[in-house]
């Protein structure tokens, strides 16, 4: 246990390390991220205002809540991404990594969590900047405060595990861009990445109650922005557990399988 | 002419290149389709909740969309291949190779790649583009074609002064990988008329970014809405955006010192 935590630790340290020294480059990346977010917010406060207010539960107000929270959410849920396991298995790279007396997963967890602090730092002053411009209202209890900053954790790590079965396809096949791209479709739609879910038609979001979607993406946005009961706030903290889980167990069961494959080509 | 031809011959290598794998070409239909799908699916759920959206009908945003998808797909096959190579060698030190070759060099880095079945993308955004026409109330003249062309050449040439510019960072600031996802991102905001936005970012998306002349105008172009005035503000920006990005280019170039070759 201590190893793994020392693992953890350096890590994380290494990376904190690292990206600061990069800091302009992950700024240029926030600002082309915040993009996406902006627009979703102007269209729909739009069509808010067109309505008389509000549309969904949502008013101008509490949309500019939703997608500057959406900021941080985002941020949070990058994690290696598949195409680096495209990449990390068509040449070989991986081979290095399984010389290492730990299981390679643990590598991506740590360093990308470490970078996670570099990022929630840089991303303080740019959500005060959307604030100032967007005025959202947002009064989060504490409880709500509290749950917000477990669950983009959880979210962290239950898009960590989905990315990584998505990337560890790539041991089976080496043409995974379509899949990929119609994952990321997918999770777009039924995550709340694209609207929050009360917008979408009852049999959409009923689809999405069976999908781990929106407990990386909507659920911790609505966990703070005061959408959601107490029941759901805890609740919703339990349904990112159980994902979690199940994405350990199928990692764990599909690298099984998907290492014998692994014939580190081109090293 | 000499540049003419030295391009047209780095084109047919590109596709020539691009031929070998064809299996390429369905998987980009297929991604390009999902990325068709997602928009319908946003336009969808706005009109869904709202019957226009700041004086734009359906048809018209289709054809917004439209206008997108095709632009989308010049930049992808033409510009940004080329400014990827470019951040490649510049930090690598292989820029070398391009500014010892006796012509023009930012001729060559603009020209060198070209990804055909990007295309793919330039040929949906066209069949959107005509979807939404036909929807349209008002009729479709030929001066609207004219202006439609000419709006989009010149958005094209300005989205290319604008990468150019991006790219020639990479001189000051290494590792700009990250470039790729700001203009993406940033370019997404021509999914939506530009006349949508606040003022502070509509001015932005106009003049920073050229995004409105990308699409929006060429958009303006279909849906009746293009004044003269604007085609020829259009102009004088592009000239302007050229002379300012061979400017950047130059200094750029000039504080090059060829890391590693």
């Amino acid at each position: 246990m201590k190893r793994y935590l020392d693992f953890y630790l350096t890590n994380m340290k290494t990376a904190v390390l690292v990206e600061f020294q990069y800091r302009w480059a992950n700024y240029f990346y926030m600002i082309g991220m915040i993009a996406e977010p902006v627009i979703y917010l102007v269209v729909w406060s739009t069509v808010a205002e067109a309505q008389g207010g509000q549309v969904g539960g949502y008013t101008a107000g509490s949309f500019a809540a939703y997608y500057i929270v959406w900021t941080l959410v985002r941020n949070m849920n990058i994690v290696f991404t598949p195409y680096g396991w495209e990449e990390r298995i068509q040449r070989g790279r991986l081979s290095m990594e399984l010389l290492r007396p730990i299981h390679p997963l643990h590598n991506d967890v740590a360093f990308f969590a470490g970078w996670k602090l570099v990022v929630i730092v840089l991303w303080l002053p740019l959500a005060a900047f959307l604030a100032w411009i967007f005025k959202p209202t947002l009064q989060p209890s504490l409880l709500e405060v509290g749950v917000f900053f477990i669950a983009i954790w959880g979210a962290y790590l239950i898009r960590t595990m989905a990315l990584s079965l998505l990337g560890m396809i790539t041991f089976w096949t080496t043409r995974v861009s379509a899949i990929f791209e119609m994952y990321f479709a997918a999770e777009l739609v039924l995550s709340g990445r694209l609207v929050p879910m009360s917008l979408m038609p009852e049999w959409v979001q009923r689809l999405a109650g069976f999908l781990p979607f929106q407990w990386t993406f909507g659920y911790p946005i609505e966990s703070l922005i005061g959408a959601l009961t107490p029941g759901e706030l805890i609740g919703g903290l339990g349904m990112q557990a159980l994902w979690i889980g199940i994405g350990i167990l199928l990692v764990n069961v599909v690298w099984r399988f998907g290492i014998r494959r692994f014939s580190a080509v081109g090293n | 002419m000499r540049l003419l031809s030295l391009a047209y011959t780095y084109l047919r290598v590109g596709i020539l290149n691009e031929l070998q794998y064809r299996v390429n070409f369905f998987i980009q239909i297929l991604q390009s389709l999902i990325a068709l799908v997602v928009g319908l699916i946003g336009l969808w759920l706005v009109f869904d909740h709202t019957t226009d959206l700041n004086g734009w009908t359906q048809p018209e945003l289709l054809a917004v969309m439209g206008v997108f998808i095709l632009m989308g797909g010049l930049i992808r096959a033409a510009i940004q291949p080329n400014m990827m190579r470019l951040l490649d060698d510049v930090q690598q030190g292989t820029l070398d190779f391009a500014l010892t070759k006796p012509v023009d060099a930012q001729v060559i880095v603009s020209v060198r790649e070209f990804r055909l079945w990007q295309v793919v993308d330039v040929i949906l955004g066209l069949g959107v583009v005509v979807a939404a026409v036909l929807r349209l109330e008002s009729r479709f003249t030929l001066p609207d074609l004219l202006g439609f062309l000419i709006a989009l050449a010149l958005g094209g040439v300005m989205i290319y002064c604008f990468w150019l510019m991006l790219t020639s960072t990479a001189f000051w600031i290494i590792r700009v990988y990250e470039l790729v996802n700001l203009f993406e991102g940033l370019y997404a905001a021509g999914r939506w008329p530009v006349s949508i936005y606040p003022n502070w970012l509509r001015f932005g998306l106009t003049f920073l970014i050229p995004v409105a002349f990308a699409v929006t105008v060429p958009a303006e172009a279909l849906t009746g809405r293009l004044t003269p005035l604007t085609l020829l503000g259009a102009g004088l920006l592009a000239a302007g955006l050229f002379l300012l990005a061979r400017l950047v280019w130059r200094l750029g170039v000039r504080n090059y010192s060829g890391a590693s070759a």
